[in-house]
């Protein structure tokens, strides 16, 4: 059961009033704001910026879509328009530092912002964890509850590929004391979801196999006890590809971020 | 002396078609659009050297690696006795370089020789894998025809050279040894194979059959080179030459960065400034540039040049989480596709002009849109490429037409970017709702 309480998320504007700046903004993105599964991940992140004290603050309603699955869809003008106002509102703020939970939006913010005049250092939450507990801030307990428990870990092709982190989730799954076991196809082979390039939101093309289910074959292959992942997309395609399967009672599919936050009894 | 004034003649007419023709390719590549790849030299010719000199990227998959370095170096350090034979041909001697060289000629020769050997045995397993073993990337349907054809040409071809390589050698060992070498002496060249298999194959020939044979294989290994020179610009071999520049022009950049398009950027300025007139007219002399890509002609010269460069391997599509999952995506195809429109295009517009039409076009006649809509832009195409091509960057430029130009899209795809543009999220939630989680 998840313990009822509420969460004290600072919003960038409240932060101004009371005349304060935040070390980093937490980007949440549409998926951690909207999405029930990646709400979680959301919290779980804000969980874990607290137990550090790390002074955080997101956007709230002045946050708006990256333009990421816009520019992946062919439609520069609504990825352009996206954008030019995002970038309005972080500079307004003057902005400085940004995590996410989620490769896509990391992504564009990060490689496609700059041309557009956005210019931010942005890094992934597996790389904040990584960071924080390899500082000190975040102390995993003793045999946790994942200790020596298999989890294997999908690579976001937006993470890996498109921007070589491999290593900071694989870390923190170690730090877990779990079994982490590789899928055949991992790192720069990983396949894809099938969530990508604004695949996310319509049908896939007629084939002989939905791309989930092949990627989930390669996950339940490992006979791990749990799928990790870094991505809320992929996030959503392994669930139901394990629902697929039937496995839902053999299988877990949990965030980097949640394995962390459980582990650490947050 | 008939025979300098033939070969004098034949090294002219080779080099002049082959120049002719790379001019063609040069100038139907530059049709494309202006893209900068010349910075960051420093890079560039590290990329160069690891990937294509190297060979980095193919050994991922260390079997066709070996196999395929073995014809590679044999290809490569060949060339140095093409020097001696370019000589001998033009000056009418024989084995110029013997007798400066010495011992180290002895040592180039056998060297040679043993690469040839491995070259053999790799051609042949490569023949193997392509029309016996039917590795599933070598049987696609794209390759049906022509290119199925091409790939076996290029391989016999490597076999004739090889044989012609060890009958040239091989004979006049024999010579040598009967004092009967236009080589002065008698003896044993000392060469790591032929001096082995030259008695074995060629011992009992008379003088005059040998003779004929040494020249057979002299003629017959320049005539393959001269040949295979002027077939590479027709045949999908052409990565013998163009992977060298294509992967010192690679994207540099994080492979999750897609081009920004600078048009656009300047029409979103004006959107959003509120200063500006919105009734001005447009620069009288700026013709506005399509958006994105229909045909060869709108794609950068560099998406041009990997077409060129695509060896038709197939890594591409083997590794397409689309593909694998029996959609009709091939980046391969589409590689294939865009060299075959730009060639038929930069005739037509050779024959007819610059003003050339022929009511044909890359995507629709070549790409269909069913295709480019399967790419989940997962980068393992690109990523897999030994020689650094880009299908994905052709895919999303082709995406783009279609949305801003022609509107067309998979309809969830607009309701999709209608949610963005309304409420900031690919789904229909109010952007009221955004923090609504934290209180959950």
């Amino acid at each position: 059961m998840e313990n009822i309480q509420q969460l004290i998320v600072p919003t960038m504007s409240e932060m101004m009033a009371s005349g304060e700046t935040p070390d980093i903004l937490f980007w949440v993105g549409c998926s951690g704001s909207f999405d029930d599964r990646a709400k979680k991940i959301t919290k779980a992140v804000v969980k874990i910026l607290h137990a550090c004290d790390v002074k955080f603050a997101v956007l709230g309603t002045e946050e708006s879509c990256t333009g990421d699955p816009a520019k992946r869809a062919g439609n520069e003008f609504t990825f352009q328009m996206q954008a030019m106002m995002n970038i309005q509102v972080l500079d307004g703020y003057e902005v400085k530092k940004i995590v996410t939970a989620c490769p896509h939006c990391f992504n564009t913010l990060k490689n496609e912002y700059p041309e557009l005049g956005g210019n931010y250092e942005v890094i992934h939450h597996t790389q904040l964890i990584q960071d924080l507990i390899n500082t000190g801030k975040l102390a995993m307990k003793d045999g946790g509850v994942f200790k020596g428990k298999k989890i294997t870990f999908h690579d976001p092709c937006y993470l890996g590929r498109a921007n070589n982190v491999y290593e900071a989730p694989r870390e923190l799954v170690e730090k877990l004391d779990a079994e982490l076991i590789e899928m055949k196809r991992c790192k720069t082979n990983g396949l894809c979801c099938g969530a990508g390039g604004a695949q996310m939101f319509k049908e896939a093309e007629k084939g002989n196999k939905e791309i989930n289910v092949e990627r989930t074959e390669d996950a339940l292959e490992t006979k791990a006890e749990i799928i990790a992942t870094g991505c809320p997309f992929c996030n959503t395609m392994m669930t139901d590809g394990v629902k697929n399967f039937n496995k839902e009672g053999e299988i877990q599919v949990l965030d980097v971020a949640e394995l962390i936050a459980t582990a650490a009894d947050l | 002396m008939i025979s300098l004034i033939l070969f004098a003649i034949l090294l002219v007419l080779a080099s002049g078609f082959f120049t002719w023709n790379m001019m063609k390719v040069r100038s139907n590549i530059l049709l494309g659009r202006e893209i900068n790849r010349s910075d960051r030299k420093g890079e560039r010719w590290k990329t160069l050297l690891l990937v294509a000199f190297g060979q980095k990227k193919m050994f991922n998959r260390p079997i066709p690696a070996l196999l395929h370095f073995c014809i590679y170096a044999a290809f490569v350090i060949t060339q140095i006795e093409l020097i001696e034979i370019f000589v001998d041909g033009l000056a009418g001697t024989h084995r110029v370089f013997k007798e400066s060289l010495g011992g180290f000629y002895t040592f180039m020769v056998s060297f040679i020789e043993i690469l040839s050997v491995l070259a053999f045995i790799a051609t042949l397993a490569f023949l193997a894998r392509r029309n016996l073993l039917k590795i599933p990337r070598f049987v696609k349907s794209e390759l049906n025809g022509w290119p199925k054809l091409d790939a076996n040409l290029i391989l016999f071809a490597e076999i004739t050279l090889i044989c012609f390589i060890f009958m040239m050698n091989g004979a006049d060992e024999v010579l040598y040894s009967q004092g009967q070498s236009h080589f002065e002496g008698t003896g044993s060249f000392g060469f790591s194979i032929s001096s082995l298999i030259g008695q074995w194959l060629f011992g009992g020939l008379s003088i005059e059959s040998l003779h004929l044979v040494e020249r057979i294989g002299w003629w017959g290994h320049i005539l393959m080179v001269f040949g295979f020179l002027n077939y590479l610009p027709y045949s999908k071999h052409f990565h013998v030459v163009l992977a060298f520049p294509n992967t010192f022009y690679s994207n540099l950049d994080a492979k999750g960065k897609f081009s920004n398009m600078e048009a656009v950027t300047a029409e979103v300025k004006l959107m959003l400034d509120p200063n500006a007139d919105p009734y001005a007219a447009p620069a009288a002399d700026v013709v506005p540039q399509r958006f994105g890509a229909k045909d060869v002609a709108d794609l950068t010269w560099k998406n041009l040049l990997d077409s060129y460069t695509c060896t038709e391997c197939g890594r591409c599509t083997s590794v397409c989480p689309a593909n694998q999952t029996g959609k009709l995506l091939s980046p391969r195809k589409i590689m294939m596709d865009t060299r075959d429109r730009l060639v038929e295009y930069g005739d037509g517009l050779r024959k007819n002009g610059k003003d050339f039409v022929d009511g044909k076009s890359l995507l629709g006649d070549y790409i269909s849109e069913e295709e480019i809509w399967a790419c989940t832009s997962c980068n393992a195409c690109v990523q897999e490429c030994p020689i650094n091509i880009d299908p994905l960057a052709i895919i999303i430029d082709l995406r783009r037409f279609l949305v801003m130009e022609e509107s067309k899209m998979p309809t969830e795809l607009a309701g999709m970017l209608t949610n963005i543009e309304n409420n900031g999220a690919p789904w229909q939630f109010s952007p009221a709702d955004r923090l609504k989680w934290s209180e959950e």
